[in-house]
């Protein structure tokens, strides 16, 4: 490679295998959600049995509906804390600011499980069962730092005097958060809420440590599962890739287009 | 400005519950024996004792060689596609980290479990090598599976992190270089990869740190005698019920874990240090979690 052009095969193949690595089980796990018998190997015709047994399946219905109205639940009270912490930050002093961030961020510095048996330990301490709401909490918990951390930025950039001008001009300090703050910080908002509720969706370890009483989510229900070869997970998460797949690709479409759309208006 | 200030004070309460007291609690229940009531502790060092055990430093000794495996393989490997991926025009690169991204947000016990289906005895592999005429191989429940559902898992994050840094990296350098008449290689080793160390090192923290407390990948690739230091807490919590000794356990993997991520940041300021002058690009970014 020394002096001269590097081949044009050479990045166009580290890459390509590269994505080929990536996508390969993903593809291998979708083309076989739709074969005619259990084997992961040998094709014996399309069926859609899986898919049939998958929503027949009250366990797997049941960890689906728990993922979703907890992910849902935890994303609008996790959003809500962090904006309204974030935004008391902003304005605290330094040390104050600083000694908060350190503790908050804890969470995202320890290893998943530490969090997991710390949450566990401490819902034992008060004797608390294990469940749904403790689940909900912990998720409430972990995601709450996770808001801070990506609206904080956002506040950063605003200027410092605007909520001042704001209640000079006679508005209360609510009016001018919700009138003047919160509008100039919705991307930050809305980018945590989306960090929160991707989080909560794809959790396992902490889940599986705070959760009892028989509750699962997705992600519990496949590590329960995975001990046989079971075909109704491939389903799901075929199902689960396509809903991402396609969310990912408008989220990244959309500004695009949009742009499109400016340019061709001017 | 006063009135905003008073915002955080429902966090503090909230943090104080869900991060400083499970913290404490952790530390109570190494240092105590089973049995705690309420308001009566038995102080002891046994849970710490009983890790220096060959079993226990062994599963450690493990955990630490597999995660340093998988960091450097992904180090290995991922250095030269994010330095492609940053090297193509500024549309191929939004979509080729947008392809690399998109494995990410699937969920990653789905993204293990596919292995299996590849790796083991009657798998996608083995039948692709009996249709070639080779003799079959078994992989499944062997480190070799367990580092590649780690390097499967967890490259993505290295190779974003790099490309971050290169993507910032101010071309002009790289042109002064040449016009003074070093070659790629040298341009390379004497401006591209010391410029790229923030980006190794981020990497570095969200591969080894993950691929140390796992679980999950040896569970699934290694089967259920496979174990790894995170196996062996998430067994004293779930079927063995030792609380005590498992936060013992779980206090050594902290500690272990951060000072090794002090070891390398004391790398990262030694480049620095070696190279002042030279503006660094921030490395740290969260890529988030895994």
């Amino acid at each position: 490679m020394v002096g001269s052009k590097p081949a044009k095969w050479l990045p166009f193949f580290l890459i390509g295998s590269t994505l080929l690595f990536f996508y390969l089980p993903i593809l291998i796990m979708m083309v076989f959600s739709f074969n005619g018998s259990r084997s992961l190997t040998n094709w014996a015709g399309f069926s859609t049995q899986w898919y049939t047994q998958l929503f027949n399946s009250r366990d797997m219905m049941a960890a689906v509906m728990t993922t979703v109205s907890i992910a849902l639940i935890s994303t609008v009270i996790s959003t809500f804390v962090g904006t309204v912490t974030a935004i008391g930050l902003s304005k605290s002093n330094k040390v104050i600011k600083e000694t908060v961030l350190m503790i908050s961020n804890l969470p995202i510095l320890n290893p998943e499980i530490v969090t997991a048996i710390g949450l566990m330990l401490l819902f034992s301490a008060f004797a608390i069962r294990r469940g749904f709401a403790t689940m909900l909490l912990a998720h409430i918990a972990f995601s709450i730092p996770y808001v801070i951390l990506t609206i904080l930025p956002k506040l950063r950039t605003l200027d410092p005097n605007i909520a001042e001008a704001a209640m000079d001009l006679g508005a209360t300090p609510w009016q001018a958060l919700i009138k003047v703050i919160v509008p100039q910080i919705t991307p930050g908002i809305v980018a945590g809420a989306l960090i929160a509720f991707t989080m909560s969706f794809d959790d396992f370890v902490i889940s599986y440590f705070v959760t009892g009483n028989g509750v699962k989510n997705i992600s519990i229900l496949v590590y329960t599962m995975s001990k046989r070869i079971n075909p109704t997970i491939n389903a799901l998460s075929t199902i689960l890739v396509v809903i991402i797949t396609i969310a990912l690709v408008l989220v990244n479409a959309l500004p695009m287009l949009r742009k499109k759309e400016r340019i061709a208006i001017e | 400005m006063k009135a905003f200030r008073n915002l955080v004070k429902p966090y503090l309460f909230w943090m104080g519950v869900f991060i400083v007291i499970p913290m404490l609690l952790i530390i109570l229940y190494a240092f105590t024996r089973q049995g705690n009531d309420v308001m009566t502790f038995t102080f002891t060092f046994d849970n710490f004792i009983k890790f220096f055990d060959p079993i226990f430093l062994k599963v450690l000794g493990k955990s630490l060689q597999i995660a340093f495996v998988t960091t450097l393989v992904s180090i290995i490997l991922g250095y030269p596609v994010a330095y492609y991926v940053a090297n193509t025009k500024e549309k191929t690169q939004t979509l080729l980290i947008l392809l690399i991204t998109i494995p990410m947000w699937i969920n990653m016990l789905v993204r293990t479990y596919s292995w299996i289906s590849i790796l083991s005895d009657n798998g996608f592999l083995n039948s692709i090598l009996k249709a070639i005429g080779l003799s079959p191989v078994s992989l499944m429940y062997t480190d070799f599976a367990v580092t590649l559902g780690m390097v499967y898992n967890f490259m993505p994050f290295m190779i974003l992190s790099i490309y971050t840094v290169l993507a910032k990296m101010d071309k002009a350098l790289i042109a002064a270089s040449y016009d003074l008449g070093a070659n790629r290689l040298q341009t390379f080793l004497r401006i591209v990869l010391p410029l790229s160390v923030p980006g190794i090192i981020a990497g570095i923290t969200l591969v080894f740190l993950p691929a140390v407390s796992t679980f999950v990948i040896p569970k699934f690739l290694g089967g259920g005698n496979y174990m790894l230091i995170g196996n062996l807490i998430e067994n004293q919590f779930i079927t063995v019920g030792e609380w005590n000794f498992g936060s013992a356990i779980s206090l050594i993997m902290a500690m272990v874990i951060m000072g090794s991520m002090l070891l390398t940041r004391r790398l990262d300021r030694n480049v620095e240090e070696s190279d002042k002058g030279v503006n660094h690009g921030n490395g740290g970014v969260m890529y988030g979690r895994q």
